[in-house]
């Protein structure tokens, strides 16, 4: 494996979470819509992109706490138990209508708002098995080095960087386009049910973690 | 069931929906008026009926199915599980389905949850809430009317299981249909209740007040009506935060005010509310409230006289006062926030406003189906008693469908003889003017109709996040 497939799996789904209509660009269109104003689309962006960091912040601050404190096995068993057992969660239950805010949002509301469906939706937890694959975490794993805390730092901070940014390269451009041109009927066609998949994609990843 | 992609019968705006294809199935609750008023318990099961309105099926406007829900419950309004609001961006779940209907027993207090698929004709019930649960879990009873929202089901209550105050709105899980809870955690002065809806644009509710059970279920009480004891305001609430905001009062004499309909436009912060009757003069009347940066506002903008008439031909009840009320009972907004349609259950009159311009409504529209003094007859239907009451729209505006029934205790009181119950359908001209469709004619033998739903939605059962 190369050293940059991490870093190109962290963009990914940060793209994939920007087109994502539940991630935010639907919401800040919304507000658009709402109030007549294309400004109104942009200003929900850095909250919505706030509310997302903090979540993926939050799981990244999480693994690497582990890479320095906890033995590697149990970083990587514990961690893919609790992918796996979210996965499952959201495979098997459809209680996920939770109402956080309203129509009338202020930017906080939309930070706070973004981070739980960030982190309802376990956006930082598929992270996990491309965090520990990373080359700083593997070093400890493999020779029980001394943690490098510095490099450690300096990747989680690139990771949550990266991640959203490849998620505001997608939404803003995304949200402009339906606000602008498209119209909001390409929901009725184009908004596929990806929660399953999704689901279970989390759980085959912990899984995976949990064997490798 | 997760559906793939959204139901096809969401959309995201009014407008839109106003696209939306034809409804070929109407639904319809009835009740038997004997169980109802416990004058027997040997009767016609109350039931949500299928009516075939497809004009180009040969059993069009007849009913075609039904699923009998037990006597006595006094089935009144009803509603989706799941709507267009499932698409609201701070709570998306599009891939629910618009299938189940909430029926609640305005009498009996249980609700039953029915299930439209697999076969649309023969509904299939799936679970029927004890009264019980309701009042243990919200302290609520007498549900009335359904709202499906972005986070839940949404229904409201006349009052409390011992027949008296406060009426409000209680929550249902949109899966799972289990009984959540009161929904005000501050609800001010608000005491009586009738209708809720909302702008969900602007986290705003509004509520509206008939009476409470006691003050309703043997008929209308003249000492409280003349009293000016029945409802006479609408409550402005924080939908977001669950806290009563504003009373917005229209006067002691102005008795009952029901159907609230704000317009579909989200950005917009304007509804109509109908009063049944003015202690003043028995007339009717439409009001529009508005909000500006003062706070909310009500203006009377639609006012309908009673008409005189001789008083051997009127009821015992209104002999004294020589005149037949218009009794405004409900009424109905088009998708486009452009035509108001005005049920007068008293004179039988049909009417409807071209509200473009929501504070100066043009009528543009009338017609006649039967009345308390008029018995205004249907080419197929012959002579008619009651009046238009519960008024339906198709989401493209153009088919008006009609039931007469108001509330068994209260039809005796106005139609003493015995109300035949029936269903009709108005054509609407898109701009302006409606015709009563004389092939459509549906009698209801030995029972009463109420609400009407149609199928894939109508213009009083889906709520919009975007204009």
């Amino acid at each position: 494996m190369t050293a940059e497939w991490p870093w190109i799996a962290v963009a990914a789904m940060g793209a994939y979470h920007g087109l994502n209509p539940a991630m935010g660009w639907l919401f800040a269109v919304s507000l658009g819509l709402q109030e007549r104003s294309r400004k109104k689309v942009l200003a929900a962006m850095p909250p919505i992109a706030a509310g997302h960091l903090l979540s993926i912040a939050l799981v990244v601050a999480l693994v690497g706490w582990g890479a320095v404190e906890i033995s590697p096995r149990t970083l990587q068993l514990g961690g893919g138990i609790a992918v796996a057992a979210f996965g499952a969660f959201r495979l098997f239950s459809s209680r996920f209508h939770y109402r956080w805010v309203g129509m009338r949002v202020s930017s906080w509301d939309l930070v706070v708002w973004s981070f739980l469906m960030a982190s309802a939706h376990g956006a930082g937890l598929m992270l996990f098995p491309v965090l520990i694959s990373m080359p700083v975490c593997r070093t400890f794993s493999a020779a029980g080095a001394a943690p490098n805390a510095p490099l450690l730092v300096q990747t989680g901070v690139g990771v949550v960087l990266v991640h959203t940014a490849a998620m505001l390269f997608v939404m803003i451009p995304v949200a402009f386009a339906i606000y602008d041109w498209i119209g909001l009927g390409i929901l009725r066609k184009a908004w596929i049910n990806v929660d399953k998949i999704w689901a279970a994609t989390l759980m085959g990843s912990g899984l995976l973690v949990l064997v490798l | 069931m997760a559906l793939w992609k959204p139901d096809p019968s969401f959309y995201p705006s009014a407008r839109m929906a106003i696209q939306a294809p034809p409804e070929r199935l109407a639904y319809v609750v009835t009740f038997d008026p004997k169980t109802a008023l416990g004058k027997s318990t040997a009767g016609k099961p109350d039931s949500l009926a299928v009516i075939d309105v497809d004009s180009s099926s040969s059993s069009c406007g007849r009913i075609v199915g039904r699923i009998e829900l037990g006597a006595g419950n006094e089935l009144h309004h009803f509603g989706w599980n799941a709507c267009s609001a499932a698409l609201c961006p701070y709570a998306p779940h599009p891939h629910v389905e618009r299938r189940y209907f909430i029926i609640p027993g305005l009498r009996s207090s249980r609700i039953f949850i029915v299930d439209t698929k697999p076969d649309p004709r023969h509904p299939a019930l799936v679970r029927t809430i004890e009264p019980q649960e309701v009042a243990s879990r919200t302290g609520y009873s007498r549900p009335h009317t359904v709202h499906c929202g972005p986070d839940a089901i949404y229904m409201n209550a006349l009052g409390a299981p011992n027949g008296e105050g406060p009426g409000g709105v209680f929550l249902l899980d949109h899966d799972s249909f289990d009984v959540l809870g009161r929904w005000e955690v501050d609800r001010g002065p608000q005491y009586l209740a009738y209708d809720f809806w909302w702008h969900l644009g602007h986290d705003a509710a509004i509520t509206s007040e008939w009476g409470t059970p006691s003050m309703v279920e043997n008929g209308v009480n003249p000492d409280l009506l003349l009293g000016g004891r029945y409802g006479h305001a609408i409550h402005i609430w924080d939908l977001r935060k669950r806290r009563h905001l504003q009373t917005l009062d229209l006067g002691a004499e102005q008795q009952m005010v029901l159907e609230l309909r704000p317009s579909h436009d989200p950005t917009r912060t304007y509804g109509f509310v109908g009063v049944v009757v003015s202690t003043k003069d028995l007339s009717a009347s439409v009001w529009t409230w508005f909000r500006d940066e003062k706070g909310w506002h009500i203006r009377k903008t639609i006012e309908v006289p009673a008409e005189p008439a001789d008083p051997n031909q009127l009821p015992p009840a209104l002999k004294p006062f020589k005149a037949v009320p218009p009794l405004i009972t409900d009424i109905n907004l088009s998708l486009d926030d452009r035509f108001l349609y005005v049920s007068c259950w008293g004179t039988g009159e049909f009417q409807q406003y071209d509200v473009s311009d929501p504070f100066q409504p043009k009528l543009t529209g009338s017609i006649r189906l039967g009345g308390i003094t008029s018995r205004a007859p249907h080419a197929k239907g012959g002579e008619l008693n009651g009046g238009p009451q519960m008024v339906e729209l198709s989401r493209d505006g153009r088919r008006v469908y009609l039931t007469n029934s108001l509330y068994a205790s209260w039809d005796e009181q106005f139609y003493p003889e015995g109300l035949r119950g029936w269903m009709t359908k108005i054509d609407c001209n898109p701009n302006g003017g409606i015709k009563v469709d004389d092939g459509f004619f549906v009698p209801f033998e030995g029972e009463r109709p109420h609400q009407v739903r149609l199928e894939g939605g109508d213009s009083s059962s889906d709520s919009f996040c975007y204009p």
